[in-house]
């Protein structure tokens, strides 16, 4: 049971590593310089524009992919489920259940089909015949099945309606914290990760941004709105600064191990979103040089 | 009692969660011996990690509103509103008399808002600034 409050996950170990990962296709490196630690046990969210690097850095994590600079490694089994959510058009959920035990070293029938089951996916007709969002769940089915201590998935929410969304995250979650299990997902869907993620990884041009606890992350910035400045009203590194005729506000991150400025006068501050913090992110690099 | 996680809001999950506690205890809908619902039933209904859920319990539990028992459960251990009830109506009182004043004065509700807070965070200093203080007060 998890009830107890003394059961925290044990932060100090790592379930995935990356150090200076690196990844090219031809010329062209699609991953560069790549360093983190994800705790086991955590809920990480890897987000990125298109192209940023994402699918790369999950195949190369999953072990589909050779590294071209540097190292990477996952503790324990791993299971990775592509963005296409790939089943055999011509098997049953039933038949692929039966591959997932021949195929797998750890299988858990009762819990693939509780799964299957939970979101009604029928287990006789052929993957073929059933909708895209199903067999995504097929897909998911058999990964969950596979009791693995990493699971990784590219973009698992694409094809769902918000229900499902919904649904899915949360059994989700539900199998993480029965099981334990580490969870690396990809999404573009920043905005519904607020509670959900509490890792994150930012993706951009191939090179890791951020990486980090994600209160922690957040924590550390502030957003200041006030009259039109060239300068934030508090010490720390400039992310993003709109500016109007008369308005200006910055994305700020504080200095680390220092109190929190206590800023007066015009200026209103906010605790930025998860969204707003990603999308300065992503704007900064996209004004930045390029990669 | 069920939790939910207002996304679009800048305050972490985990002290969402924790407010929600201390407003359901405000609100009387949790008392003194009432058990929090476990990690798992939270994360089942309201799709929230439960690394977050556990965040918020541990955070309750050092602020002193609630107490994990061996195997049993998380409970509320006391109420907030400790207070003593003569007291919080005579600052209520004073309160509505300054917003009379401040009504009279041509403030509506927005600027009255602004007023409070920005009393309350020359007051608090640092504390406030967190967007949420966790203390029991």
């Amino acid at each position: 049971m998890s009830t107890a409050i003394e059961s925290v996950v044990d932060s100090t170990a790592a379930a995935v590593r990356a150090r200076a990962l690196g990844k090219r296709y031809r010329a062209k490196w699609a991953l560069r310089d790549c360093t983190f630690e994800l705790p086991a046990g955590r809920v990480a969210a890897l987000v990125g524009a298109n192209g940023a690097g994402k699918t790369t850095l999950m195949s190369v994590l999953a072990g589909l992919l050779d590294a071209d600079e540097g190292s990477a490694g996952a503790a324990g089994r791993v299971a990775f489920v592509s963005q296409e959510k790939p089943v055999y058009r011509n098997f049953s959920a039933a038949d692929m259940l039966r591959l997932g035990a021949r195929l797998n070293v750890v299988w858990d029938e009762a819990r693939a089909r509780r799964w299957l089951a939970r979101f009604e996916i029928p287990l006789d007709r052929s993957c073929g015949k059933l909708s895209g969002g199903q067999q995504a769940q097929v897909a998911f089915a058999l990964a969950i099945g596979s009791r693995p201590d990493v699971l990784m998935l590219d973009e698992p929410l694409a094809n769902l309606d918000p229900l499902a969304r919904r649904e899915v995250t949360a059994e989700l979650l539900g199998e993480v914290d029965e099981t334990g299990m580490t969870v690396l997902l990809s999404t573009h869907v920043v905005a519904e990760l607020s509670g959900v993620a509490d890792y994150l990884l930012l993706l951009a041009h191939g090179r890791l941004l951020a990486g980090g606890d994600l209160d922690e992350l957040l924590g550390r910035h502030v957003s200041y709105t006030g009259p039109r400045s060239d300068v934030p009203p508090a010490l720390g590194q400039v992310v993003e600064a709109r500016h109007t005729d008369r308005q200006s506000t910055f994305l700020v991150e504080l200095p680390e191990g220092q109190p929190r400025p206590v800023v007066a006068g015009p200026w209103v501050e906010r605790a930025p979103t998860l969204e707003d913090y990603v999308l300065a992110q992503l704007e900064a690099t996209r004004k930045g040089v390029r990669a | 009692m069920e939790f939910r996680i207002d996304r679009s809001s800048g305050l972490p999950a985990y002290l969402q969660l924790v407010r929600q506690v201390r407003e359901a205890l405000r609100l009387g809908w949790l008392g003194p011996g009432d058990r929090l619902p476990t990690v798992r039933d939270v994360v089942a209904r309201s799709g929230v990690n439960a690394n977050t859920v556990l965040k918020a319990y541990r955070e309750l539990e050092l602020s002193g509103l609630v107490e994990a028992r061996q195997g049993s459960g998380t409970f509320i251990k006391a109420g907030l509103g400790s207070t003593d009830p003569e007291v919080m109506a005579a600052l209520r009182t004073r309160l509505a008399e300054w917003v009379r004043e401040a009504r009279a004065a041509g403030l509506d509700t927005e600027d009255v808002d602004a007023l409070v807070r920005s009393v309350l965070a020359d007051e608090d200093g640092d504390q406030v600034t967190a967007g949420e203080g966790v203390a029991v007060r």
